[in-house]
């Protein structure tokens, strides 16, 4: 009988300063990034990163704080995780430090802001350059 | 150093039947960047768990996408199954891998015919979906739905397929296979089709590993990956490898669809050789309290389904990942340098598709 690979789940969770270490081994030992989730607990936001080997998972477990949620981009690491961290700025508020492709707040054209964490203090911009840059335009609008 | 310029591609294009939009950097007729934005018709499906009790979140998740529903759905279960420790019926297994095998060629079928009117071979089109008709008469004759079935549930499936109506599949399959090697003889061997897919737009094999692409995208770069090899469902029984080519330009990504469509063809007969007789759905009981990650091998690749629940009706988090989502990078990638004539013939080959993005 063949081996059910798709039944392990090894979920492992790691501090928010560990995060990049964590990913980093796994991407040596040959780990593809398949997908990172958000999650909105009662406590604050649990994001969870997937990665495939040999049609295995290991997943990484972080817990944030959703007033104002902070983690480290793995982009570094894996660049395509743009699209995901993105997509969690702009539905859960979670700010990325260091974001390689950061789309400012607009990758998502969505109605309401940061739809999955009421409790976000506010919908920053992912990075600081995007947060000034956005600014700068404001004020440029306004002196027109 | 010509003068450079963007042209914007999208969200409305004539290759593109869902927006999306790129921002192309060009000097004379060369790509020099893509910036890809979506998001245009994010509809927030994932967030109505909130609302639907989790048996009933099956239809909203088979409704992410209209052409890979069935594997939608099934992703779900799978993913709900694992949480709650389901065991589900040999049969009910053998039934699900045979729809989603006709999915993948349904699916298969309509992106040749969108391709071959990309290029502007609209007969080729046109005998491209008028085989895909037969696969979709198939559904409706089995689940009484073409695009969105509902046969899957939490546990198993909602109705048998009587092992005479099995044969009667088989022998429609045998009856198309002539047919379907002409057509994609033409996808494969014609000099005017060859001239637009030859050479264009390579993605080199360690390029698909470091930009984590999935499905035929990463198969057409040489990289072995396809879920159905994780032990799941009835593949196990089933003997299949997957579909490889190692050129990574847009003919390889076509060339690996089209033996992905007779690869279907082989396992929905070696399936319905093979399914036992016996119960297609047990009765499950409780809620789901834990988390799963499950994963399927959609037409367009791999596909993520996270479950996690509080032992309430309702989960705390579905999350779905569809294939577009991950072959995003790919493509801005494989955009760069490219002609901008053939911007068209790459967006294609990666088989977008927005609505599962858009989820």
């Amino acid at each position: 009988m063949a081996e059910r690979k798709d039944l392990i789940q090894d979920i492992t969770t790691v501090e928010n300063c560990d995060l990049l270490e964590a990913v980093s081994d796994l991407k040596n030992e040959g780990y593809r990034l398949g997908q990172i989730c958000a999650t909105t607990l009662a406590d604050g936001i649990e994001v969870l990163y997937s990665l495939e080997k040999d049609c295995v998972l290991k997943n990484v477990k972080v817990l944030v704080d959703d007033k104002k949620p902070q983690l480290q981009s793995i982009t570094s690491i894996y660049w395509p995780a743009f699209i995901y961290e993105n997509e969690m700025h702009d539905l859960f508020g979670i700010t990325f430090k260091n974001l390689a492709l950061d789309y400012g707040g607009h990758f998502f054209k969505i109605a309401k802001e940061t739809p999955w964490n009421p409790n976000a203090v506010k919908a920053a911009p992912p990075s600081s350059e995007a947060a000034e840059a956005s600014d700068s335009e404001e004020q440029k609008g306004g002196e027109n | 150093m010509g003068k450079r310029t963007i042209i914007p591609f999208g969200p409305q294009h004539p290759v593109l039947p869902e927006p999306i939009h790129l921002d192309l950097v060009i000097e004379d007729e060369s790509v020099l960047e893509a910036i890809p934005s979506i998001g245009f018709i994010h509809r927030g499906l994932e967030k109505l768990v909130e609302k639907n009790e989790w048996p009933e979140m099956v239809y909203v998740i088979e409704r992410v996408c209209g052409i890979c529903s069935f594997g939608h759905g099934w992703g779900y279960c799978k993913s709900v199954e694992g949480n709650m420790g389901v065991e589900v019926p040999a049969r009910a297994e053998y039934l699900r891998t045979i729809w989603h095998e006709l999915g993948r060629m349904h699916s298969h079928l309509l992106w040749l015919g969108l391709l071959a009117d990309g290029f502007g071979f609209e007969s080729l089109f046109m005998h491209s979906w008028r085989i895909r008709e037969t696969i979709l008469n198939i559904f409706e004759e089995t689940t009484g739905g073409r695009v969105i079935f509902s046969v899957c549930k939490v546990g198993g499936v909602r109705k048998d397929i009587s092992n005479e109506k099995l044969n009667d599949i088989e022998n429609t399959l045998r009856g198309i296979r002539a047919e379907t090697t002409e057509l994609t003889n033409v996808f494969l061997e014609d000099v005017s089709v060859r001239n637009r897919l030859v050479g264009v737009g390579a993605l080199t094999k360690q390029d698909a590993i470091d930009l984590c692409a999935v499905g035929p995208v990463a198969r057409g770069s040489g990289l072995v990956m396809d879920v159905r090899l994780d032990g799941h469902s009835a593949y196990p029984d089933l003997d299949f490898a997957p579909c490889i080519e190692t050129d990574g330009d847009c003919y390889a990504r076509c060339k690996v669809r089209i033996r992905e469509l007779f690869q279907s063809m082989d396992l929905i007969t070696q399936a319905v050789s093979k399914i036992p007789d016996g119960e297609i759905e047990v009765k499950v009981k409780g809620n789901p309290s834990g988390e799963f990650v499950a994963r399927m091998e959609q037409p367009r690749g791999e596909a993520y389904y996270y479950s996690k629940g509080n032992g309430s009706k309702f989960l705390e988090r579905m999350r779905v990942r569809t294939p577009t989502n991950a072959n995003i990078p790919a493509l801005v990638k494989t955009l760069q340098g490219c002609d901008l004539a053939d911007v068209p013939m790459l967006v294609l080959t990666i088989d977008p598709c927005i609505s599962c993005t858009e989820r």
